[in-house]
């Protein structure tokens, strides 16, 4: 999102001109509208920030302005609203998108190397202080 | 005619920029020592030229010269003069344009004013960064021509997007394009120092002003696009891990290593190839981000047609300088030894483990932007966001953090813990309990997650214990790449003080007013009291009158809008901000829904304008720093000529 | 006092360079076969999701999920008349329907008025209508834009997704999916 003004001026523009004429039905019930109790709010909200909208490219679907996003961000409240854990509607939107619509990579065959990547870096890091301290004359 | 004025200038650089490859390696190979003289004044030549066809394009959109097709594509006669001239670089040509022109002032500059190296080492330095400056000329003529004209120009531009219509365009590219491209000189110094194998604190000495001063302009550029996207974009988000993004931090992050490694060459003569590869790495991520913004391999903002025909002539270039340089300091970091010893408790101990956890994250957002790529040479697409880079780069960042606080306080070579204790006496203790006693409270208050938890407490810890350097010290006296270190230290720990606050106290208020409803958000009392057609130069909108008070205190009116632009037609929401010192009020006014009621989005957003604050202050810190290099260094100089003056004079 | 030359071992230089080959090789891998940016959806194989949906137009009747278990394959074709694709795509359903698939329709977020001028303008080729104007069938069965299209076997399981407007090429592949599905 941001990250569209970040150097990349050049290439924002056509990202933003919907590349389909929009719709002119209202917004589903939860898209614009905050859920009553303020923890199942602050529940959806942070669901939401960590959830791809699938038309835009690059943002969460907290911050598009996009159809889709709306109606989205409407069955993630009515979902919380109803009592479901924030998890289980992850897995419902993965199983129905995969992977691609969740912002938070899980362990998988597939995803190891990223979650291994910090503690590769880690322990090259300790070899690398270990090595370069243990040449160090000792204070 | 300017279009092919300028054209001819741009061809003209390249060519200098060839024959000043070129000389350098014949006096370099001692072929033409002859040519030893021309070196310099073909980089200051080549860098003006650049200079004009940069003006040449400027010119050309100015005066919307819509035979020019670049200009018809992304201008319109109707915009106001600011955005006529901005969006000169905001289009993939121009901004191409914008980059070699400051790449070849950069060059000049150095060629100028730089004398303090080995006249070897600065040809090989100008030969290199000659050789990097021709292949992004080769770019630009051959697969990116700013300058071609149209047979049949039309009556009117396509007009400029409206996002990009804000004075953040005119300020934000070429901060931040001076950052990027400011790195190529610490590559060509790197290049420079590795041909010649003169690898040492002269070297750390010359090089740091120029990181520095890259440096500068990455922070401003990072920070100014941070908080012109935040109000822009109109949801109060200001940092998302787009790779768009982490291509700007990453040289960044490469370029503040660098300059920690250098403080360390140039005051301890260690860290010798560790510095050089950090020079080569650091304008590496500069074109490794262009190029992953410019080719459209990404998933990112850039979703439509990129000619892929660019993105190859990219990463061919990628490979001949970045993979040039690579294999040049394989083959020669060998023979530069690593320099001065010194222990894990001393001020090289302390900057060397900062190094070494901002490669760490360097790695990560790495690994993180690019693995999707990964993903997807099988078959599958996934998405990695803020869960994963928040957490994982907080891991290295933590750490660095901490050794933060203690590390100004360190001696070089060897120091030791109790020494440091005894120095400070009980004021050494005070950022450990801040610390805690913050954490403690917040913990009790609850409802706060972890990282902005750590966040929170680190903050306050982090900026008393960044002013400890100037306990004791004759305030007066102190040389001003110290203040330099203490603002930027201070400021890191303002910018994260924000970030946790924004991420633990922002409130968020929707809701679908009608005209004279109040409703609340925060400590504030909102009320729509109007709403009312506007007209601007090239747009129409609806603006909302919000009548806002903080916690019942005066009023004041706030006017978010949603404007219509007729070229290109769009429309977009203009929020409106409040900035108190404790925070800020974030308004967008969106859509007319029925029953005549507006949707409004409302933030109430505490301490956020910290992060940007926090931004300022670490690039005024580096410009403190800067002056006090620079101005020490014009004062050796002047010492220099005086002496030398003197001898003159003397017949010696 | 500097000390005797410590230097890291050789095969770590190269480091940086192996890494960077890594680099070019993966996005050149990307630039040569660039990713596809649809979004598949991941139900394909599995039965349609439960859903009842009002009627789009008076002119058909409404759709719901049991309507797909009659033993015969059919497409449900996502569309929208506010969508420039799926008035291009509309004379190929009618081709699709002239001959012989069955063609059910789910209109996402369309104002019944609109819809109905859609149909007047282009033909209407669905034996069943239903209106979706919050995208919740849509979103159930794992579509991410209009106009889509799902072949779905007489036993109500989702066999292909189509992404995109069907040509007026693609008619023979889509009836073989038809044809597939009826195995």
């Amino acid at each position: 999102m941001l990250a569209a003004l970040m150097l990349a001026a050049p290439v924002l523009a056509p990202v933003l001109a919907p590349a389909l004429a929009d719709d002119t039905m209202p917004a589903a019930p939860y898209a614009y509208r905050q859920l009553p109790d303020p923890a199942q709010e602050a529940r959806a909200q942070a669901l939401m920030e960590t959830l791809r909208c699938l038309v835009c490219q690059s943002q969460s679907i907290a911050d598009s302005d996009a159809a889709i996003a709306g109606d989205m961000r409407s069955i993630v409240r009515q979902r919380i609203a109803a009592g479901e854990s924030p998890e289980a509607i992850r897995a419902w939107l993965v199983a129905r998108y995969g992977a691609y619509v969740s912002y938070a990579p899980t362990l998988s065959g597939l995803t190891w190397p990223l979650f291994a990547a910090p503690l590769g870096l880690l322990a090259a890091a300790a070899l690398l202080l270990r090595r370069r301290f243990g040449w160090g004359i000792r204070a | 005619m300017l279009a092919e004025f300028a054209l001819a200038a741009l061809w003209l650089a390249a060519a200098l920029a060839a024959l000043q490859l070129l000389a350098g390696v014949l006096v370099l190979s001692e072929k033409a020592l002859v040519l030893g003289g021309i070196v310099r004044p073909l980089a200051v030549v080549q860098g003006l030229l650049a200079l004009a066809a940069l003006l040449g394009l400027i010119g050309l959109f100015a005066t919307t010269d819509l035979s020019v097709a670049l200009v018809a594509e992304n201008s319109h006669s109707a915009k106001p003069m600011l955005y006529k001239i901005a969006g000169t670089w905001g289009n993939h040509e121009g901004s191409m344009l914008l980059w070699v022109a400051v790449m070849g002032l950069a060059g000049s500059f150095v060629a100028l004013v730089e004398r303090r190296l080995p006249e070897r080492t600065m040809l090989a330095t100008l030969a290199g960064q000659a050789f990097v400056s021709l292949g992004f000329y080769a770019f630009l003529l051959l697969a990116s021509n700013p300058f071609a004209r149209l047979t049949q120009p039309p009556p009117e531009g396509n007009g400029l997007n409206p996002l990009l219509q804000d004075p953040g365009l005119a300020f934000h590219p070429p901060t931040l394009y001076l950052g990027y491209v400011g790195l190529s000189i610490a590559f060509s110094f790197a290049i420079g120092a590795l041909v010649t194998r003169e690898v040492g604190p002269a070297f750390a000495r010359a090089m740091r002003p120029w990181v520095l001063g890259a440096w500068i302009f990455l922070t401003l550029g990072i920070t100014a696009g941070s908080y012109w996207a935040y109000y822009v974009l109109g949801w109060g988000g200001w940092w998302f891990w787009d790779p768009v993004e982490n291509a700007s931090l990453m040289p960044w992050l490469a370029a503040t290593a660098l300059l920690h490694s250098c403080s360390v060459l140039a005051a301890r003569d260690a860290l010798r190839a560790w510095t050089v590869m950090l020079g080569v790495v650091a304008f590496s991520m500069s074109m490794i981000g262009t190029f992953l913004v410019r080719s459209g391999i990404l998933t990112s903002v850039h979703a439509f047609a990129v000619d892929p025909l660019r993105g190859k002539f990219i990463l061919a270039l990628l490979a001949i300088n970045i993979g040039g340089a690579l294999t040049l300091f394989a083959l020669r970091a060998g023979s530069v030894t690593e320099g001065e010893r010194f222990s894990v408790t001393s001020r090289e101990g302390a900057l060397v483990f900062n190094n070494v956890m901002l490669t760490g994250i360097l790695g990560i957002v790495l690994i993180g932007t690019l693995y999707p790529l990964v993903t997807e040479a099988v078959g599958v697409r996934v998405s990695v966001g803020p869960p994963y880079f928040n957490p994982v780069t907080a891991l290295f960042a933590l750490p660095m953090m901490l050794v933060m606080m203690v590390g100004p306080l360190l001696r070089w070579r060897r120091d030791a813990p109790g020494r440091v204790a005894r120095a400070q006496g009980w004021v050494m203790a005070l950022p450990p309990v801040v610390g805690v006693v913050t954490a403690a409270v917040f913990i009790a208050h609850g409802g706060i997650g972890l990282l902005p938890l750590i966040g929170l407490s680190l903050a306050p810890a982090l900026a008393l214990a960044s002013l400890l350097p100037l306990r004791g010290r004759d305030l007066t006296r102190l040389p001003l790449p110290v203040w330099g270190m203490v603002v930027a230290h201070f400021g890191i720990a303002v910018a994260m003080a924000g970030m946790a606050s924004d991420s633990a106290f922002s409130t968020e208020r929707l809701i679908a007013a009608h005209v004279g409803e109040e409703t609340r958000v925060g400590p504030w009392a909102v009320r729509l009291a109007g709403v009312a057609p506007v007209a601007g130069p090239n747009w129409t909108a609806m603006e909302a009158r919000l009548v806002v008070r903080y916690d019942g205190a005066g009023a004041t009116t706030l006017t978010p809008q949603s404007r219509t632009y007729w070229a290109p037609p769009q429309t977009t929401g203009v929020s409106a901000l409040l900035t108190r010192w404790n925070g800020q009020l974030y308004t967008v006014m969106g859509e007319e829904v029925e029953g005549d009621r507006w949707q409004l989005r409302l933030w109430w957003k505490p301490f956020v304008p910290l992060i940007w604050l926090g931004g300022a202050l670490v690039a005024l810190g580096g410009a403190l720093a800067l002056l006090g290099r620079v101005s020490a260094d014009l004062k050796r100089i002047s010492v220099r000529t005086r002496m030398a003056d003197r001898r003159q004079r003397q017949g010696r | 006092m500097s000390g005797p030359a410590e230097k890291a071992p050789r095969w770590t230089l190269w480091l940086p360079l192996a890494l960077f080959v890594g680099f070019a090789a993966l996005v050149m891998i990307g630039l040569v076969h660039p990713a596809s940016q649809d979004v598949p959806s991941q139900m394909v194989g599995k039965p349609l999701p439960q859903f009842v949906l009002p009627a789009g137009v008076p002119d058909r009747p409404a759709l719901t999920s049991h309507d797909f278990v009659d033993g015969k394959p059919r497409l449900l074709n996502i569309f929208a008349s506010w969508c420039i694709p799926c008035g291009v795509e509309a004379p190929v359903l009618g081709a699709l329907a002239a001959r012989g698939a069955e063609i059910d329709g789910i209109a996402i977020r369309d104002h019944p008025a609109d819809l109905a001028g859609f149909l007047a303008q282009h033909g209407n080729p669905f034996t069943r209508l239903g209106a979706d104007d919050v995208s919740a069938v849509q979103l159930a069965i794992g579509s991410s834009g209009v106009p889509e299209t799902f072949v779905i076997d007489g036993h109500g399981i989702i066999r292909y997704q189509h992404i995109g407007e069907i040509r007026a090429e693609e008619v023979p592949f889509m009836l073989g999916k038809l044809a597939e599905a009826a195995r």
